[in-house]
């Protein structure tokens, strides 16, 4: 009965203080708490649904913010057990994963707003009901890019794969930056806007409305990816990555299985940016950069490669660190610089004005990594199959 | 089409492209000499070339504030800021090895790499927070020595500035130093040894650990050399110029095939060349539809393609095949 009281302790928390970073942070370990405590299936599984079906829309009316960082959360949560496929399950290091999050929120953000005007004449944005056969498109798209990338590096050895798909997420970038000409396909740096956003039954606000859109999406990939965990393809995948020549002895098709990681990984990501271009109304090149690609790639390591739940955890501490801890460390810091606070005689006020904790998420990034592989490379909450392989490298040969 | 300017143009663009060839060759010996030992991207090695080049501007800059920029030798200044990049990226890429790499030599392939990707990340912002907090600002400009930017006018197309010749000629003295270092004194001998087999190696008496930091030490050296070069040549620095580069200096240690230190050079200088007959002439002869912005996406195509086709580079690579 703890975890009902923990839920409900933290709820009320919310309640009080709707403005304080920690009582949110206390709600999210109030969640993994029922997720690991020692209680029936029945209740852990109701009071989840309670907390993210009920409550949380609940803290989202008092602060919107929440709400927003959860459906963030959301989104990277997507993200991270796609590229869990791909790293953790078959144990192919894909530096460029973004690019095929940039391909869905492309596929739709052209036709979805008045940009398509320019390359096809008339008739655009589509109606805002195709939103919902775009997340079908999105995913086929992505999914086709995936193959198309997988196809000639293949045979690559692990460490030349990571590099030809980091520099396929950079191709991708640039295109985006630079195919306004000869054919003004994605607008350049400028971006395309405004995109449209689906209708919404019973008039739900487009806040509320997009936390349970992501949502859905991610319970349905969390049950895609545990079907497949435990499919034919699924253990082709770790056979695959424990031991290629042996997995390939054993029958295992080596093209057939990469590509299929490759499509899968890129299918959960084309999905979540249909998603994504439509709740920002307004997508440029930035936001796939490189550092995207490796933030998704923490939040696998974090969580643990090939684990489901690692990658959800993932997903929520380095989304709430970045958009909450650091975010809220630079405010309190220019608080106390406005305040004029002083800090064992020295005046916080001359602190250097490029002095932003907000912009430091390459050093978290770079910390979990470095952090993770020296002490827990099986991640926070390891795969079973992972930890056992790691713990036998560990002694070695 | 203009054939008079494309025809006109070449002498400066094959320049533009020696100059970016000894970049990356110097650039690339860092990666090719770390893979050549340990069998490892080392993909921190972009912000050990980059740190390099910090630690000169830092030092250029606190001559000038002294006032004896203007006064010491110019060369004197030169050799000076060089060996103290050098001094410092060796360092830093030896206690990255210690701290980041070491604990992991037994752990599978992909453990280091991403460990290494984790190292390059943080000291991007590593350099960023110490230059925000010492100068209020991370994008820094390389003074200017005047001497620098004297001009030769060899034709009515090309003119030769100070500058470009110095980075030529260090870069030619580095790589030639190397070349000595590597195979004519016994520490080199140590260097290839443990390239070809670990263990054989320390059986022979050499110890691998020392000799590993010491590739480390020798390989960040050049980078830091190479970042330092990198400055004087381009002057606009910030904590993520080293990233691109770096890259693509990876692709020219591919390219000449990795491992293989004639290689890297002859990789780093072909690469240099391409990218700036692409980035000059594919804007022209197209029209302008593509044009120099491409350039990048240009290295990455060269990359995948010589991966596909020809995985061993282009004079054959020296580590022993693995699955």
């Amino acid at each position: 009965m703890a975890a009902v009281a923990a839920v409900a302790v933290s709820v009320a928390l919310v309640d009080v203080f709707p403005r304080s970073i920690l009582v949110f942070m206390a709600f999210q370990l109030a969640l993994l708490y029922v997720y690991v405590a020692r209680i029936p299936a029945w209740l852990r599984t109701g009071l989840l649904a309670v907390a993210l079906l009920v409550l949380m829309p609940l803290i989202g009316l008092r602060n919107g913010y929440y709400l927003e960082v959860a459906t963030q959360v959301g989104i990277f949560a997507a993200l991270a057990l796609g590229l869990n496929i791909v790293v953790g399950l078959a144990g192919l290091l894909d530096l460029g994963y973004v690019a095929f999050f940039a391909v869905g929120a492309y596929s739709w953000a052209i036709v979805g707003s008045p940009h398509a005007n320019l390359i096809f004449g008339g008739g655009f944005p589509l109606a805002p009901g195709w939103f919902y056969v775009f997340l079908f498109i999105g995913l086929a798209v992505a999914a086709i890019t995936g193959v198309l990338l997988g196809l000639p590096v293949l045979r690559l050895r692990g460490d030349y794969l990571a590099i030809v798909t980091l520099g396929f997420g950079e191709v991708i970038r640039v295109l985006a930056n630079n195919l306004d000409k000869p054919i003004n396909l994605t607008n350049g740096p400028k971006g395309i806007t405004p995109i449209g956003r689906p209708p919404l039954p019973f008039g739900i606000p487009y806040s509320e409305g997009f936390y349970f859109l992501v949502l859905l999406i991610v319970v349905v990939v969390i049950l895609v990816n545990r079907r497949l965990e435990n499919s034919h393809i699924g253990r082709a995948w770790e056979a695959m990555r424990e031991d290629e020549v042996a997995a390939q002895a054993m029958g295992v098709p080596l093209v057939r299985a990469k590509l299929l990681a490759f499509a899968c990984g890129a299918s959960f990501a084309g999905v979540m940016g249909v998603v994504f271009s439509a709740k920002q109304i307004f997508i440029n090149p930035e936001s796939f950069t490189f550092l995207e690609s490796i933030g998704v790639l923490a939040m696998v390591i974090l969580g643990g490669m090939g684990s489901i739940p690692g990658a959800v955890v993932g997903a929520t501490v380095v989304t709430v660190l970045n958009l909450q801890v650091l975010k809220g460390f630079s405010l309190w810091l220019n608080e106390l610089k406005n305040a004029g606070v002083t800090v064992l005689g020295y005046s916080l006020a001359s602190l250097p004005t490029q002095l932003e904790p907000a912009k430091y998420e390459r050093m978290v990034f770079g910390i979990i990594l470095v952090l993770m592989m020296i002490f827990r490379p099986q991640g926070i909450f390891p795969a079973r199959r992972r930890q056992r392989e790691l713990a036998h490298t560990d002694e070695g040969p | 089409m203009d054939y008079e300017l494309l025809i006109g143009i070449f002498p400066q663009v094959l320049l533009d492209g020696i100059l970016l060839g000894f970049m990356y060759a110097l650039i690339a010996l860092g990666y090719t000499m770390v893979y050549g030992v340990l069998e490892f991207i080392n993909f921190a090695h972009s912000e050990i070339f980059i740190f390099g080049a910090f630690v000169g501007v830092e030092i250029l800059l606190s001559l000038q504030s002294a006032g004896w920029l203007a006064r010491l030798p110019w060369v004197g200044v030169l050799i000076l800021v060089i060996l103290a990049g050098m001094l410092a990226s060796g360092l830093l890429a030896v206690t990255v090895e210690r701290v980041a790499y070491r604990p992991l030599r037994a752990a599978p392939r992909l453990i280091p790499l991403i460990s290494a990707i984790g190292v390059s990340f943080f000291l991007q912002d590593v350099i960023r927070l110490v230059e925000s907090i010492w100068r209020n600002a991370f994008n820094l400009v390389y003074p200017t020595m005047d001497v620098m930017n004297i001009r030769f006018e060899l034709t009515s197309t090309l003119d030769v500035s100070v500058r470009s010749l110095v980075v030529i000629v260090a870069a030619l003295l580095m790589l030639w130093s190397l070349h000595v270092l590597v195979n004519r004194t016994k520490i080199g001998t140590a260097i290839r040894a443990v390239a070809e087999d670990q263990a054989a190696a320390s059986l022979m008496g050499i110890n691998v650990n020392r000799i590993i930091s010491l590739t480390f030490l020798i390989g960040g050296a050049m980078g830091g050399a190479a970042g330092v070069l990198f400055g004087i040549q381009y002057s606009l620095i910030n904590p993520y110029t080293g990233f691109i580069p770096g890259l693509k200096a990876f692709t020219a240690a591919v390219l000449g095939g990795i491992g293989n230190i004639p290689g890297a050079m002859l990789g780093g200088l072909v690469l240099g060349l391409l990218e700036a007959f692409a980035a000059s002439y594919m804007g022209l002869l197209t029209g302008g539809a593509f044009g120099a912005e491409y350039k990048d996406i240009f290295a990455f195509s060269v990359l995948i393609l010589i991966l596909i086709f020809r995985p061993k580079g282009l004079l054959g690579e020296v580590v022993r095949g693995r699955a």
